[in-house]
This record gives C-alpha cells, structure tokens and sequence, in this order.
C-alpha cells in the first residue's frame, strides 16, 4: 500500500497572518495526508531542516509580508542542495502578479492566490505527486 | 446615573454635555425640511437596558449628541518604507481632509528587531514603516503638530518603546503632557490567538502593558495606552460573538490585573479604548457595537467595581474588514467598504478607517486611499447620517441581535474565567481552537457555495486580471534605514546607552515598571531591539501551542 503524502506547510520570516496556513494545513489532512505544520517564525534552516527530517513529499509556504522573492529563492536553493529527493513547493499568499513568474523561476511550482479553493490545491498536489 | 425619562435626560445629560460642546447646527431636518430632534425614544420613555446616550449602560453611545456635535474622526492607517516616506503619506492623507493620523510598523519593529538584524532584512519597511531610534520617530512625526492631531500607533509587543518614544517627540515639540493625545494599541493577548506578532511569554507580557497603563495615566493622562482590538480576532477568522468575547476579556483581563497591582480601576480604565472589525452582516455589526458598549459598562461597574462613569464608557475606533476585501474584481471593494462603514458610523464608532479597494493585494495606491477617505466623507456630509443618535434604537431585530449578542459574548467570558482566564486560555489554546473551527466552517461554506462572495465564488469574470495602480517601495529602503541605525549608534554615548540598558533590566528583573528607564534609554538613543532584547533576556521567548 503507498504510504500517505507527508506535507510541511510553513510560515517564513516574521509574519503572523496565519489564517490561510492553518486553513490549508487542514485541509490537506482531510484529504488524508500527513501535515506537519510548522508555525509562525520559521527561517530557512528551520524550514528545510523539518522538510528532510520529516520526509515530506510537499513543501506549502505560506506568506502575506511581501518577502516572498527572497524566501522562495533561499528555500528552493537550499533544498535542492541539502534534501536527498525532489520536494514539491507550492506558495500560497498575496502576490503582486509580476512577481508570480520569478517565484516560479525560483523552483516554486505553483502559486494560489486568495479566493483559490482549497479542493484546487489539494486536486494540484494530488495529481502532481502521481505523475512523479 | 441613568435618566427616568427624555424630560431628565435633556435637563441633566444633555444640558452638562452641550455647555462642553454644543451641536453643530442650531436645527436639524431632512431633505425634504422635517425636523430631526436630538433623540427618538418609545412613548414610555425607555427601557432602562436600553437607556439614554451618554448614560449607563451607553447602548446607544458613550456621548449624549454623539455626531451631532462631532462626527467621527476619520483616521486611515498608514505606514510603510522609512520614516520619511511614511511622513510624506500622513501629509498626503491630512490634505485630503483626513481628521487623525495611524501608523503601521514594518515587521522588524514590531517584533522588537533592528534593521540590521538579520532576520529582519528581508521585511524592512515592508508592511509597515521601520524605526530603529527615537530619530526614526522625530522624522515620522515631522511637522505634525502632535498637540492638535491624535494619532494611533498600531503596535503591541514593542509597545512599550514606541510609547515611550512618542512622549518624548510630543515634548519636544512643546506639547504639554496633559495635551498630549493618540492612542497605542498595545494589546498584546490578541497577537497570541490571532496577529501572531508576539515576543514575550503572555503573562509576563501583560505585565508589560499594565507598566504602560500606569505609566501613561501619570505621563500622558489623555493618552490611550492600549486599544483591545477584536479587529485581528475577526480577520483570523472568528464570529462576532468570539470577537465581543476574546476582546472585553482581554480587556478586562488588563484591568483586573492592574487592579491586584494596587491600582484603582477608575485610574486605568476610563484610558482603556477599543478597536472593532466591520464585516459583513450589516444589521449584526450595528447590534455588536451596541452590544459591546452594553457588556463592558457592566463589566466595568458591576464585575469590577469601577465608580467613574468614564469607566464604563466603551469608546472605539472601528475599520472595515480587510478579510472582506477580493483580490479578484477589486472595484467592487468599494461598494464593500462603504457599506460596511455605514453599519460603523449606525453602531456609534469614535473613529473609522476604511479600506482602499486595492488592499486585498498591496499597500494601498495614492488614488485608492483618496476613494476610502472620500467614502467617509459623503457618508458624513451627504448622507445626513451624523443628525440622529443611534437611529435603529428599538427595531425588534437590532435590539433583539443586541441582547442575544451580549448573552453569548457573556457566557463566553464566563467560560474563559471559570477555566483560569484569558492567558490560561492561550497557553492552552482554548481560544486559538475556537478561532480555527470557526475559519474552517466559513471556508468549507464557501467552497459548498453555502455562503456567497462576489466575484470569487458567484459572479466571476473569466477575463483579465488586476487592473490597478501598482504600489512600489523604494528599492534602496532597506540600505538606507541600516545606514541611519548605523550612524545613530556610531554617534552616540555608547556608557549612557549602556548604563539605561542596564537600569531596564535591573528593573525588569525586580519586577518593578520598566518605563521609566525605557524613556532614559530612548533619550540615550538605545534602539529598539537592544531595549527588547533585554526584555528577552529577563522574560525569555515564547512559542505558542501549534494548532490548526
């Protein structure tokens, strides 16, 4: 029997606005995953540090400050360098359209604006997965 | 003292409150030249749960004329880049007729990190304005004549610097302490269940905030030192009666406290202010408010003794639901915020901001800002709605929503304090649980289409995405704030700074009130992150229980 998909839903830098992180992050656990979320104030290392201990299939990034360029480069980064598989990341938040491209250049594999139901990311993740 | 009939109120009430500050115009009428009177009861006069403005138990407003003699004042959030482009915005606002100001503090400042800290780069100045030093605050406040204009910063867990901070500019300027006015949010329950932008573990922190509220009824005694806001409670994801109750609990939570600190309530409560969300549901936010004033006079006279009638007053400053706002179709956001203004100014707010439609995705465009403050403006010249205190007194519904609103909210705070209070309640997230339910149920209506938003789940437009005017920051914000900290501390005495840093952890570790050796250190030039720093040293951090 396949093990259920392990996801880390995460929350970088410095913001609180949790909202969707913990609407998301229950949504994939009654899509039957496995979450693991990781709570507010997280940096880099400590992202990518729970994503390779944990065996996640998914990474879920969750940010409304605006610091997603900087974010999605660094994490992508360091988990192509430092995770023994391939994660997929998706990004859920607030995102000026043209930065949408270059989060996606960064390795991000989707981006879900406000208003995306959540049946839509967890269908992305589901068929995404499968194909690997 | 509650009036018997409107004869008593008008003679007693009224009379001491016209002397103080008399109604705008000599006669009011509609349109069409009928008269509007100064209030509309039943024909008994009125039940007494009801009561009179300006008298216990305030369900129909804190003020006997309400917008009669003084509209609301309109009061728009800003802040964002350094000091300056923040400045350059209040000034921006205050020519388009803006009547107070707010500001917003990047994430660093908020969580009590200098700009050059490492985490912090990446967020500079980015959903709110960075101060590092007491300059930062002096350039913000730049030809704002603080005497006259009250303002509002939007902060908690570094609360007590940036209060401090803002006593000493408004001296500075010559404003005397007892003219000094504004309002500082710095309530710091909330951000455990709901803004998330914490630092100290909860009880210790609401040691932090009764020090501000001593402090401040000496220093500043018009000054508000905290502003319990429901308003992140709700945009988290909760209901009306979770918002009523986790705010006056936590409002109460602040009084009680300072009370077994041996002070009076009538010394700290009649500074204490509140901050609401206006949602969606229009009649159930007019009867919140209502609620609210009802619940707090009771909690205030009755639960805690308080004798000062200014205690029990339950004054607000209200903002339309940022949640509310779609990213999708944003033109409709204006028809939102406006309506949902209209329920603020119908429950009897003390100040407003409301949302620019272009707020679902950035800080707000000049030209989007310009749309919300106009919106105020015709509601309160055009739409006549300042001429009548509290005109849905006695529709069944509104005053039926009213009561059950307070029953809930009531039983809710019972509960809270039955099983050991609000920061029991956080710690093991009793609050933060409820608060996740109640966003999931509203997420899972949504996507059944049980519950409608326009233009996302009904009325969608296939084509074309946001057509609005881009906000941009300046891209070399970061560099130049680091540089002014920099230059800040390469100036200054670096003993005298020492020495106050020195004087805040003596005092915070014989539990004494840290303000006044924080007010020496920022006159030192200390910065805000080696002032919170110490604290962390003394209080250590907090991680909050992970739910979801």
């Amino acid at each position: 029997m396949k093990r259920p998909l392990r996801v880390v839903v995460a929350k970088p830098g410095l913001d609180g606005h949790d909202r969707g992180a913990k609407i998301i992050a229950r949504a994939f656990r009654d899509a039957g995953m496995e979450v693991i979320y990781t709570g507010i104030f997280q940096t880099t290392e400590m992202i990518v540090r729970t994503v390779i201990e944990e065996d996640a299939d998914v990474l879920g990034l969750s940010i409304l400050s605006g610091a997603h360029l900087h974010f999605a480069e660094e994490i992508c980064k360091a988990l192509r360098e430092q995770a023994a598989r391939e994660v997929l990341v998706v990004m859920g938040g607030i995102l000026p359209p043209p930065d949408i491209p270059k989060v996606k250049a960064s390795g991000v594999a989707e981006v879900f604006g406000p208003g995306t139901p959540t049946s839509a990311i967890v269908e992305f993740v589901r068929s995404r997965c499968a194909a690997r | 003292m509650s009036s018997a009939d409107l004869d008593t109120w008008r003679r007693t009430t009224l009379a001491a409150s016209l002397g103080k500050m008399p109604q705008r115009k000599p006669r009011f009428a509609t349109l069409s030249g009928i008269p509007v009177d100064d209030l509309y009861t039943d024909a008994r006069g009125t039940d007494p749960r009801i009561g009179f403005p300006g008298e216990y138990p305030f369900t129909r407003g804190v003020h006997p004329t309400m917008y009669r003699a003084r509209p609301w004042t309109i009061r728009q959030v800003a802040g964002f880049g350094t000091a300056e482009n923040t400045n350059e915005r209040y000034k921006y606002l205050l020519a388009h007729g803006e009547t107070g100001l707010s500001t917003d503090f990047d994430l660093p400042t908020l969580l009590g990190y200098d700009s050059d800290h490492p985490i912090a780069v990446p967020e500079i100045g980015k959903i709110g304005v960075a101060v590092d030093t007491i300059d930062d605050v002096r350039l913000l406040m730049k030809d704002i004549p603080l005497g006259e204009v009250s303002t509002s910063y939007t902060i908690n867990a570094s609360a007590f610097v940036l209060m401090g901070m803002y006593e000493v500019v408004a001296k500075e300027q010559g404003v005397a302490a007892e003219r000094i006015t504004g309002t500082i949010q710095n309530d710091i329950l909330k951000e455990y269940t709901a803004q998330n932008e914490y630092i100290y573990p909860p009880a210790e922190a609401v040691k932090l905030v009764v020090d501000t509220m001593e402090y401040a009824a000496k220093a500043m005694p018009r000054y508000n030192p905290v502003s319990v806001s429901g308003y992140h409670i709700r945009d988290a994801g909760s209901n009306a009666i979770q918002e009523l109750a986790f705010t006056l609990g936590a409002a109460h939570c602040y009084v009680t406290e300072a009370v077994k600190r041996g002070l009076s309530a009538d010394f700290v409560a009649p500074r204490v202010s509140f901050f609401w969300n206006i949602q969606n549901d229009f009649f159930e936010e007019i009867a919140k408010f209502r609620a609210a004033r009802r619940l707090w006079a009771r909690m205030m006279r009755d639960w805690v003794g308080a004798k000062d009638p200014r205690s029990w007053m339950m004054r607000a400053h209200a903002q339309t639901s940022g949640v509310s706002l779609t990213a999708q179709q944003p033109d409709n956001n204006i028809a939102r915020t406006a309506i949902q203004a209209l329920a603020g100014v119908l429950g009897g707010t003390q100040s407003l901001h409301t949302n620019s439609k272009d707020e679902a995705f950035q800080i707000p465009s000049e030209g989007a800002i310009k749309i919300a403050v106009r919106t105020q403006q015709i509601l309160a010249l055009e739409n006549r709605v300042c001429d009548v205190v509290d005109p849905l007194a006695g529709s069944y519904y509104v005053e039926q929503l009213t009561d059950r609103l307070e029953e809930e909210a009531e039983a809710l705070i019972r509960e809270i304090l039955d099983r050991g209070g609000m920061v029991r309640s956080i710690e093991d997230g009793f609050i933060q649980r409820q608060i996740a339910d109640t966003s999931a149920a509203f997420q899972q209506a949504l996507e059944a289409r049980e519950e409608y938003v326009v233009g996302v789940n009904v009325h969608v437009d296939e084509e074309g995405e946001l057509p609005f005017e881009a906000f941009q920051l300046d891209p070399d914000l970061a560099e130049r704030q680091i540089r002014r900290t920099r230059a800040v501390r390469r100036s200054r005495s670096a003993a005298a700074v020492g020495r106050s840093l020195k004087e805040i952890r003596r005092s915070a570790e014989a539990g004494t009130n840290v303000m006044p050796a924080v007010v020496d250190a920022i006159r030192a030039q200390a910065t805000v992150g080696e002032m919170c720093d110490v604290l962390r040293e003394v209080y250590g951090g907090y991680r909050g229980p992970i739910i979801f």
